[in-house]
């Protein structure tokens, strides 16, 4: 006698069914839609709201108005152009050569006595001054220079975010210092040398389309003394006060077309005080034959501090939670109404099972924050323009990574909580422990009284290391900056970070598939 | 209410879970403030940090233990059905809250306090050796000190209060992972959105509004001035949230079927 064979075709029960069977349970149980749909409402919301409830505004002698644009260079990237600049114009090829032999300051310090101006003597590492070649006197506008800097010897830096280090050391009567900056065409070479006759080459900059006549001469600029102190709400926040850096310069050479005239001067960037007419903290120049004098306030540099495009998308952060309820719930609810048994019994391959949940409850949190970050970011950057605050501009590429990633940390985020939830069993347990390894760090890190080097490693070996994905501002080894989490700097390279992440999320699931196949459900 | 009392009592010691949990509040609170002693450092005198708050920082993290031993209190009984056998025999439902909530806060309290005290105890042994000395205007952690003793039993309250607030969310909730997502998103996550928000007086009104962060000034013994609540303020924004969330809790589960 034959056993009986039922008729019906075999069904397929390859990864694809599983991918089916597992969209149709998520889609299906409204709860989870609801929370996903909920994250990225959070997104969208929380990042317009906070838009519109942020304004800046700016003093204008004492009349209030909109905060300027920020100046641009030729990167495309904010900068702060400001300046003391001696300078003649300069038609085709030359050059021009200058002796330092003195480099002196004033720095303001954190007031002793409250509203006493506490100025000390002294030069910040990064005040410069020497030789430059600009193409106008127009701030943003391409240039580059060769310098002596308060601690950081010779440099020769070009078009803002370009540095090349010469030979370390300061400046004294003793020993002085020659630098020399020669155009030919579009490059520009800078030189050094200790006596005016053996010279050494710094650096070269090549400045695409520079115009046949330039500006060259001398300059000086100090940047603000960065302090940064602790925040009684928790974090810290930094200010910067004013410093001045004088240079003795003598020996100056000119040569090239158009060349020999009188020399002009011109306090790049300078604002007004509160009058509108008298310059706060102009630069000067103090001449006497030969001997040039030039005192600079200000920097040639990126901007660090304003805060990147990423601050549209702290949403995210609120978001989170309700991807990793979700996720959560998507296995927990499995065991707890035991469904689990059918689902084995139907596809007995469990590594499989655990792969397409984790598949679908990635692809669907991708999804749906893909969509509120690419609507949120340029939305709210528009509000928050209107209201007068600018975000450092960043290029098409970075922008797309920083929304890409902020829904890439939300997907691999729920895989986590999903591999914790099989882990667990339970749901309190698995959602607690989700949160506590992803989000508690970065709230530690962020807004606690923890010091940075602790912050620092909390955002190197915790899953929160992920979040450096959104990260568009780039720190500056010449500029000296708040470079903290607190600020938006994290301590890994964005796509280390997130290579941390999800090497967390593959260990929960490697644990979670070896429970789930060896224990019985 | 005693019966009530007593019943809720025999349940919550005969799981597994809710000895563990208190072991974890203890345990990681007491961990996090030693942590927190040791690293943060103070260079010269005035270093402006506030020795006090750095001592019991561990309250911070002991929370979502507290948190969490709530939550899994009242969900357990929805999960496994319990809860209408709870309630055939207690229809009393705002006494049988009341019951499980007395219950759940004597623990918290006892393990707070176990916590709170071992956190001082390891302040006044790390925070010197961190340059918290009494050449940089630091006395150690002492109880005996008003602002100190205030700061500790506040911490211990607070850890009460979170207890309650989680509670009466649970209530409200009956789902065990939405109840810890709404709890800890709450705790957690103020100080994000506030820092989301470029307005300084806006940032200080939600600061005032936020349950962890205004709770959590009870432990701020030096920069009274220029924080935005007093210390028992801040507490009582806290309590403020419990109610609310008690109050939210027991009126649904008047209402509702269970």
């Amino acid at each position: 006698m034959t056993p009986y064979r039922s008729q019906a075709p075999a069904g397929r029960d390859g990864f694809a069914q599983l991918l089916h069977a597992e969209w149709t349970k998520l889609r299906t149980v409204r709860g989870w839609m609801i929370g996903t749909a909920l994250a990225a409402l959070l997104i969208a919301g929380l990042g317009t709201l906070t838009a519109s409830g942020s304004y800046s505004s700016c003093m204008k002698g004492s009349a209030e108005v909109p905060c300027p644009a920020p100046v641009l260079g030729p990167g495309g990237e904010a900068v702060r152009d400001r300046f003391y600049f001696v300078h003649q114009p300069l038609n085709g090829d030359g050059t021009i050569t200058v002796r330092v032999s003195s480099m002196t300051g004033q720095i303001r310090k954190p007031d002793v006595t409250p509203g006493v101006r506490n100025v000390v003597s002294g030069v910040v590492p990064w005040a410069k001054a020497g030789v430059m070649i600009k193409k106008s006197t127009r701030q943003g506008d391409p240039y580059a220079a060769v310098m002596v800097t308060g601690s950081h010897g010779t440099r020769m830096q070009h078009n803002f975010t370009e540095d090349v280090a010469g030979r370390p050391g300061g400046v004294s009567p003793q020993s002085p210092r020659w630098l020399r900056l020669t155009r030919l065409g579009d490059t520009i070479t800078g030189s050094e040398s200790p006596d005016g006759r053996q010279w050494i080459e710094v650096g070269t900059a090549r400045l695409d389309g520079l115009p046949a006549q330039v500006r060259i001469g001398l300059f000086a600029a100090s940047p603000g003394d960065v302090t940064v102190s602790s925040n009684t709400l928790g974090g810290t926040t930094s200010a910067s006060r004013f410093t001045e850096a004088t240079a003795v310069m003598d020996q100056v050479s000119v040569r090239g077309a158009g060349t020999g005239g009188t020399w002009k001067i011109d306090d790049i960037g300078v604002t007004t005080g509160l009058d509108g007419v008298t310059p706060h903290h102009p630069g000067r120049l103090a001449r006497s034959g030969d001997t040039f004098t030039v005192t600079g306030v200000g920097d040639i540099a990126p901007v660090t501090e304003e805060g990147g495009i990423e601050r549209t998308l702290t949403g995210a952060m609120v978001a989170l939670i309700a991807v990793i309820v979700v996720a959560v719930l998507f296995v927990t609810a499995e065991y707890r109404r035991q469904l689990i048994r059918t689902t084995l019994l139907a596809a007995p391959r469990r590594g499989r099972v655990l792969a397409a949940k984790a598949v679908v409850i990635g692809a669907v949190t991708f999804v749906a924050a893909l969509a509120a970050a690419a609507v949120t970011l340029p939305v709210a950057r528009r509000i928050y323009q209107g209201n007068g605050i600018y975000f450092l501009p960043v290029g098409t590429l970075t922008e797309l990574r920083v929304i890409v990633g902020v829904a890439a940390v939300l997907a691999v985020s729920a895989v986590l909580a999903l591999a914790l939830g099989v882990l667990f069993r339970r749901s309190a347990m698995a959602v607690i422990a989700a949160i506590v390894a992803v989000l508690v760090p970065y709230v530690l890190a962020t807004a606690s009284l923890l010091p940075e080097s602790v912050s620092d490693w909390l955002l190197r070996i915790t899953p929160a290391a992920g979040f450096a994905i959104q990260q568009s501002v780039t720190e500056y080894p010449q500029v000296i900056s708040h470079y903290a989490p607190v600020a938006g700097y994290y301590p890994l390279p964005p796509w280390a970070g997130f290579a941390v992440l999800c090497g967390y999320a593959a260990l929960a699931l490697a644990l979670a598939a070896r429970r789930l196949r060896r224990s019985d459900v | 209410m005693k019966r009530e009392l007593h019943a809720e009592w025999t349940k919550l010691r005969t799981m597994p879970g809710p000895g563990w949990l208190l072991a974890g509040v203890i345990v990681l609170t007491v961990a996090l403030s030693a942590v927190a002693a040791t690293v943060v450092t103070c260079g010269s005198p005035g270093c402006g940090q506030d020795s006090t708050r750095i001592g019991l920082m561990g309250v911070q993290l002991g929370q979502a233990m507290v948190a969490l031993l709530a939550v899994l209190t009242i969900c357990g009984e929805y999960s496994t059905g319990l809860i209408r056998t709870s309630l055939t025999a207690m229809p009393r439902r705002t006494t049988l809250l009341a019951a499980k909530a007395g219950v759940l806060t004597g623990l918290t309290l006892a393990a707070g306090t176990a916590a709170v005290l071992g956190s001082v105890v390891a302040g006044r042994l790390l925070l010197p050796a961190s340059g918290f000395t009494p050449a940089h205007g630091y006395a150690p952690l002492s109880l005996a000190d008003g602002p100190t003793l205030r700061a500790a039993i506040g911490s211990v309250l607070y850890l009460g209060l979170i207890a309650l607030f989680s509670a009466g969310i649970a209530v409200a909730v009956r789902d065990s992972a939405a109840a810890t997502g709404i709890v800890l998103g709450l705790l957690y996550l103020f100080p994000l959105v506030i820092r989301m928000f470029g307005d300084e007086d806006t940032q200080r009104f939600l600061w005032s509004l936020s349950p962890a962060n205004a709770g959590l000034m009870i432990q701020a013994t030096t920069d009274a001035a220029v924080l935005p609540l007093t210390p028992w303020a801040g507490l009582g924004v806290l309590a403020a949230w419990t109610a609310a969330a008690l109050l939210l809790g027991g009126l649904l589960l008047r209402r509702r079927d269970a």
